[in-house]
């Protein structure tokens, strides 16, 4: 276990931060993992979503009715536009040691992500107010509670980062939080490739029906 | 909709005791009065400060481990007593005379199934594997230790949960499954089916935790030299166990989270109408269902190839053949899930498909059988209770097996399932399987733990008692089975049945003795601990590297972090080299995770946080959720603070170990449990 084979996949802060670098290997390696079985929960979710969006309309409205591509497309867009910003955020950390492009990508990225969160509630705000609620059918549960679950995540990501904001003028906790960052960019990147899937399954899927 | 309901939710004072029959309300008054009677002899004895400050706070990997095994005692004393209840019932009411109505049988197989599997064997598998994993493979620590911690206590959180339930109001009657549509709301209102998914909620947020932090270990931690296929076999059913949880969990999660939002907020996962689908959730639970099975069934695994190779005194035999097997096991048991509702309306060809991959799994298990018995084969077998525990196991776990190998056979599983055939198979795996193992290496590895040996003849006891009484429990339901007695039926009706229900009840009080057996013999040997005790902490020539430090190990468990240079490494230094002689002439200062009390703090809010969504009060819920998430926060906040070990107290602590190893003789295999045996090893050449 030589400390030159503890590379994580991700930024390589070896050379910029060797101390952090040092620390980071299991710790990042434990998202990972963590990340996998979050995935699962996901995964059972679109699995579920694709058992109800053929079997359980039960009379109530279908995929098709309920796709709005043009709301999802600005969502897809301000999401994926989040995760390069976040890319950016991710490279002044390892380079900017005053912070003052870190943080400014992070406001970036969490304004996006606000906007993508308040995309949803304006969708889910039109869907019932049409009366198509999750207590209509099953195929509606599966919608908002798929969604739901994934939007919970990304307004969780931007508590987090609200919460590491005054941890990051801490020298005593400069390293932590540094790898903190890290974890936090693999979660956010992580939501947008399920959201892809879910851009997938749900948008496209509904859009094709 | 009053004040009242604002305040405390559906709560009335009906839901309090006393209860409506007096076996319920001798229950209820028994989980008030234990915490009270922990707390008397807390203040009497003044240790209040003690076990907040040595226990409950602890972050030592060895400590949570046996926190864990103290709480899989308690539930298991429950869960044994209801098991006895239900099957005094059955023997009972099948001549005329019943003890407890339908509903309160309904309550007691939902709880003895929640429990066991989720509140004995998975905390007992926890606390070994805390304990003794980070010793194996020469590590300090979890990578983790205050998620560890944290872990442990939504274990515990969730286990009060149950146990609230037998105070306030009522426990689900809708099985350990909780299979839906029966858990809707329509089915069942109230409290019970809350209960049931909120305990499992909480401990199976614990466990994927613990599953996350066993891996990570296990692959970053391990000492230089310690590759992956040089690690004692224990580690390696814990890695798979590991993996299991991380992927087989989550399923949990999902189905008892949409079980929720069906009973809570009207949505349609599995409800009646409006495109609910009940066989959703059958897909999800047995999704995590059937993993969880090997979950509880590897780590067993691992304690019987430690157990037989010490007590035969011999190397593992087929050591790769085990390690392919455990893997070949937990890659199989994500893909027969469906096995457990062949019934239940698929075609006959996927039924085929599920059947033929469930009966693969008898090849690796069948290997391991053989490697075990290979490795006693003229080996140097003593007959300490848990070797005695082990040939149980073979025996009866082959039987086991067999009758899951009939019921892979989608035809007779339409004869036979949700008959006591079914219930007899299961108790036949899980009792000489894995709760044989916890019970063999809570005796193999307790001198380790608390630097004493425990009483052999009192263990010999408790071994006889337990198998005979598993036997007499568990064959007859075979029997009844085939002769028509479902599974969850309170009353039977049939003249034939009384002799088998009549055995099954003799059975289960001998379990129920075997249970006290082990009860007197930790007694007995806590009081001879003098005469028993292993300082130096080698009591059965042990061959991985937690045999290789004093009983009980330093809270840093190795002065030097070990280089080890092929399997069972402890053997070889004890053959090559010599583990005892002075180790680094320089000392080092050691710095391990410092105290804290907020995972115990994260466990209270986390089960309080259950109770009131049990109970619909939703400020406290809010409230109580707000404080957990507070609380990580908390802790964030403090960095990663330390308490170091100084050189000084290291290099003490050592010599005197040294000392004692030095002063000790060796002793003889044969003479292992006589009082000479101070822990250091005559090892077999």
């Amino acid at each position: 276990m030589s400390t030159e084979k503890k590379l994580h996949p991700g930024i390589n802060i070896a050379q910029t931060d060797p101390k952090a670098h040092l620390e980071a290997e299991p710790v990042m390696f434990g998202f990972w993992v963590f990340l996998m079985s979050d995935l699962v929960l996901f995964t059972l979710l679109l699995a579920t979503y694709g058992a109800m969006s053929v079997h359980g309309m039960a009379g109530g409205p279908t995929p098709k009715q309920i796709t709005d591509l043009t709301s999802a497309g600005i969502e897809t867009a301000l999401l994926l536009a989040s995760s390069f910003t976040f890319a950016l955020a991710s490279i002044a950390l390892k380079y900017d040691d005053n912070q003052r492009a870190l943080k400014r990508w992070l406001i970036v990225t969490a304004l996006l992500g606000a906007a993508f969160i308040g995309m949803e509630i304006k969708d889910f705000i039109t869907l019932a107010g049409k009366g198509q609620i999750p207590q209509v059918s099953g195929f509606l549960s599966a919608h908002y509670a798929l969604l739901g679950t994934h939007m919970l995540h990304v307004a969780s990501a931007i508590v987090w980062m609200a919460m590491i904001w005054p941890q990051m003028k801490v020298p005593r906790l400069k390293d932590l939080v540094r790898l903190r960052i890290m974890r936090l960019a693999l979660f956010w990147h992580m939501l947008d490739v399920v959201w892809v899937a879910i851009v997938t399954f749900v948008f496209l899927f509904g859009a094709s029906t | 909709m009053d004040w009242t309901y604002w305040l405390f939710g559906t709560l009335q004072w009906s839901d309090f005791p006393p209860k409506k029959d007096l076996i319920a309300t001798f229950a209820a008054s028994l989980v008030i009065l234990a915490p009270i009677a922990v707390a008397v002899i807390l203040t009497v004895t003044k240790r209040w400060t003690w076990i907040w400050k040595e226990w409950l706070t602890s972050l030592d990997h060895k400590k949570i481990g046996v926190m864990y095994c103290v709480l899989a005692a308690a539930m298991l004393v429950r869960a044994l007593i209801e098991a006895g209840l239900m099957r005094t019932q059955q023997a009972m009411a099948n001549v005329g005379s019943p003890v407890i109505g339908a509903d309160h049988f309904g309550e007691l197989f939902s709880t003895h199934g929640t429990i066991m599997i989720f509140f004995v064997v998975m905390p007992f598998i926890s606390g070994l594997i805390n304990f003794v994993m980070p010793l194996q493979i020469g590590a300090r620590d979890l990578t983790f230790p205050f998620l560890n911690a944290a872990s442990l206590w939504l274990t515990a959180a969730g286990a009060m949960l149950v146990n609230a339930s037998l105070v306030v109001g009522k426990f689900s009657t809708g099985g350990w499954s909780g299979y839906p549509p029966f858990t809707e709301l329509a089915f069942s209102p109230g409290e019970g089916v809350n209960y049931w998914i909120w305990a499992l909620t909480l401990t199976g947020i614990g466990t994927t935790l613990t599953g996350i932090n066993f891996a990570v270990t296990l692959y970053k931690e391990r000492a230089p030299g310690m590759h992956l296929m040089r690690m004692p076999l224990f580690c390696w059913t814990a890695l798979s166990t590991s993996i299991l949880m991380i992927f087989a969990l989550p399923p949990l999660t999902v189905a008892t989270a949409m079980l929720a939002l069906d009973r809570y907020a009207g949505f349609h996962f599995f409800t009646n109408g409006a495109g609910g689908n009940m066989m959703l959730y059958a897909n999800l639970f047995w999704l995590f269902g059937h993993p969880e099975v090997y979950i509880l069934i590897l780590p067993a695994f691992g304690v019987w190839s430690e157990v037989i190779s010490t007590f035969s005194g011999k190397k593992l035999y087929g050591y790769t053949s085990l390690v392919v097997a455990t893997i070949s096991i937990a890659v199989l048991s994500f893909t027969v899930w469906l096995h457990h509702f062949f019934t239940m309306g698929q075609s006959a060809n996927v039924n085929a498909v599920f059947g033929i991959a469930t009966m693969l799994i008898g090849i690796p298990t069948g290997v391991k059988v053989y490697d075990w018995l290979l490795t006693m084969y003229r080996g140097r077998i003593r007959f300490t209770p848990p070797l005695l525990f082990s040939i149980t196991f073979l025996f009866c776990f082959v039987v086991g097996g067999l009758t899951g190998v009939l019921l892979a056979n989608a035809p007779v599983d339409f004869a036979v399932h949700n008959s006591l055939f079914l219930v007899a198979h299961f108790h036949n795996m899980l009792i000489p399987g894995t709760l044989f193992a916890m019970i063999a290496g809570y005796m193999y590895w307790f001198p380790k733990v608390f630097g004493f040996r425990l009483d052999e003849r009192w263990g010999t006891i408790s071994w006889f008692l337990w198998s005979a009484g598993f036997l007499l429990a568990f064959m007859p339901l075979y029997a009844l089975g085939l002769m028509g007695a479902m599974r969850r039926t309170s009353m039977f009706t049939d003249p034939h049945y009384t002799p088998y229900l009549m055995i099954a009840l003799g059975g289960a009080g001998m379990i129920l003795c075997g249970l006290a057996a082990l009860g007197v013999q930790l007694f007995v040997s806590i009081r001879r601990r003098e005469q028993m005790r292993v300082p130096v902490g080698d009591p059965w020539d042990g061959h991985s590297l937690e045999w290789w430090s004093s009983a009980p190990p330093p809270e840093w468990n190795f002065a030097r972090i070990p280089q080890v240079d092929g399997t069972e490494a402890f053997t070889a230094m004890k053959r090559n080299g010599q583990p005892y002689v002075a180790q680094p002439e320089n000392y080092e200062d050691i710095c391990l995770p410092a105290n804290t009390g907020i995972p115990v703090m994260i466990g209270v809010a986390g089960g309080l946080c259950a109770f009131a969504l049990t109970w619909y009060i939703w400020w406290l819920a809010v409230v109580m959720l707000v404080a957990m998430w507070a609380l990580v926060v908390w802790r964030s906040w403090q960095g990663e603070p330390m308490k170091e070990f100084p050189a000084e107290l290291v290099r003490k602590h050592t010599e005197e170990w040294l000392e004692k190893a030095r002063a000790a003789k060796p002793v003889d295999r044969f003479a292992e449990s006589e009082p000479v045996n101070l822990g250091l090893a005559d090892p077999i050449r």
